[in-house]
């Protein structure tokens, strides 16, 4: 090939991979800028501060959607990151062949399965039991869809944790479950984090499962067994509603929804970049 | 009570294939013992089946007896994890900890053994750094990333944290070779200057590595220990064919 072409094809070639990658991110800033446009004149001190007026008054806020999310993030975050780390790490140390395979195996088919499906079985193994809806079971059926996404970026970012460093703390007289504790998952944290944020931001926004285990609310939070308010739950009624002013708080809810998953993942993404970072 | 390293008929595997073929030396204490070998020849796992590391390979099998400082390495009630303690061990390249500092690296052995207090873990890290003669160089970097020294620092980190414990013996697993020349002649000096209070075992491609460090050296091949004894007569004055063609070049 003569210098010219190679050079043109090259050109031609980093400029496909370019708009690509440019497409790639388009969607993203078209759902984003759509959002501002209609949602923004919603978002004011009020939507951050206030509860739910009743039908036919005009104002009023999200406040109770908003902090709703919240609690039910964390109490997910509590219930389903330890179990999908620790699952994670004996994926990826377990000698044996069969069960993690089965694991594996499991937790992408877990992953796969659709999040309404997910919302019926913590509906018919916590709703059903306790007589009512409840945060509680909200944050069980969040908690049961991050699992798979949790456990399998951990078994992939502990795989990546070099045998060398293994190595030298075992021969340094360390006990092995202290090597995993505190060298292999350390060097791993950085990218763990990550995936955990990538599960946290994928479960902020579900809706389905929360129709029938968390139910929404239109007031303050009131203990985790009684039902309680979420920002997908309170866009999904407000959305459907025949009123107009009750469509620009659903959209200044979906705006506020996915700020809430940005600052989150940068406020990770900060804590992690500090100190000395294993693998990403 | 030093009496070095008793190995005998040591037999090692990986899955079916039989990398070490009934194994016995003698291992002089408080002396540089040197091994010497072509690639593949289960020199490297020799010593690492001197403090139980060869079995931390999946299907990695041991047969044989080991005596370490009196200690019966493979006897049914000894916990590896114990053996480890007083056995220190340096890898091919450096590692160290690249979520811990040069300090915490150094202590990383007693730390997540339980000691806490810090005069402790500041004098130790002060003796075991003076030890791999890098004090001088790092005292003013001790909170600085482990990775972010150069190579060569970074193997005397891991020395210093091999020491940091106080093992009786050292097991260098060719230390030097991803070093520079400079960093390699720090380290041997080094080596001479532990032989003093340490056992020291060093795994070694370069021969005149072993020729300028050793009292002892074996001469691996195949699995096999082809010839064991003193440095200077195996290189001038081999009893064995196979160790004389291979210390003149001749193969390997």
């Amino acid at each position: 090939m003569k210098p010219r072409t190679r050079r043109a094809v090259n050109l031609l070639m980093s400029w496909l991979a370019a708009a690509a990658a440019g497409l790639v991110v388009l969607p993203l800033l078209l759902i984003f800028g759509f959002l501002l446009w209609q949602g923004a004149s919603a978002v004011n001190v009020d939507f951050f501060t206030h509860l739910p007026k009743p039908v036919g008054e005009v104002g009023g806020g999200m406040a109770n959607a908003i902090v709703g999310t919240l609690i039910l993030l964390v109490l997910a975050a509590v219930l389903g990151l330890p179990v999908g780390i620790l699952g994670g790490l004996y994926l990826a140390e377990s000698r044996d062949r069969r069960l993690p395979w089965l694991a594996r195996f499991l937790a992408d088919v877990l992953n796969g399965v659709p999040s309404i499906v997910i919302g019926i079985f913590a509906y018919t193994v916590i709703v059903l039991p306790m007589r009512r809806f409840s945060a509680l079971a909200g944050a069980f059926a969040l908690a049961v869809i991050m699992l798979p996404i949790v456990v399998r970026t951990s078994e992939e970012l502990v795989r990546l944790v070099p045998a060398s460093l293994r190595e030298a703390a075992l021969a340094l007289g360390i006990p092995q479950w202290k090597v995993l504790l505190r060298v292999v998952l350390p060097t791993a944290r950085a990218g763990i984090i990550t995936g955990v944020m990538v599960a946290i931001a994928r479960v902020a926004g579900e809706t389905a499962p929360l129709l029938f285990t968390a139910f929404g609310n239109r007031f303050w939070h009131q203990g985790l067994d009684q039902p309680i308010a979420a920002l997908p739950l309170q866009i999904f009624a407000y959305a459907i509603a025949p009123y107009d002013d009750w469509h620009r708080q659903a959209w200044a809810g979906a705006l506020v929804l996915i700020g809430l998953v940005f600052v989150v993942s940068f406020a990770a993404r900060l804590a992690t970049s500090g100190r000395f970072t294993g693998v990403r | 009570m030093a009496d070095g390293i008793i190995v005998r008929d040591l037999n090692a595997w990986f899955g079916n294939a039989h990398v070490l073929h009934g194994i016995g030396v003698t291992i002089v204490p408080k002396a540089v013992t040197a091994v010497i070998g072509p690639s593949g020849c289960g020199k490297s796992t020799f010593i690492r089946c001197l403090n139980r590391m060869h079995e931390v390979v999946p299907g990695a099998r041991v047969t044989g007896s080991v005596r370490v400082e009196g200690m019966d390495v493979y006897a049914p009630g000894i916990d590896p994890v114990q053996v480890r303690r007083k056995i220190g061990m340096v890898f091919q390249k450096p590692n160290p900890f690249p979520t811990m500092s040069v300090f915490d690296n150094v202590v990383a052995g007693l730390r997540l053994g339980g000691v806490r207090e810090r005069s402790v873990l500041d004098e130790a890290a002060e003796r075991a750094l003076r030890q791999a003669a890098l004090w001088d160089e790092v005292k003013d970097q001790l909170g600085k990333s482990g990775v972010s020294l150069s190579g060569g620092q970074q193997q005397r980190v891991c020395i210093a944290r091999a020491l940091a414990v106080e093992p009786e013996v050292l097991l260098m697993d060719e230390p030097c070779s991803a070093l520079d020349p400079i960093a390699t002649a720090k380290i041997e000096e080094l080596i001479l200057e532990l032989r003093s209070t340490l056992t020291i075992v060093v795994v070694t491609h370069n021969m005149q590595q072993a020729a300028r460090v050793s009292e002892a050296t074996g001469f691996f091949l195949l699995g096999e220990l082809v010839e064991f004894g003193v440095t200077r007569q195996l290189f001038t004055n081999p009893r064995d064919k196979r160790t004389e063609d291979y210390i003149t070049g001749r193969f390997g």
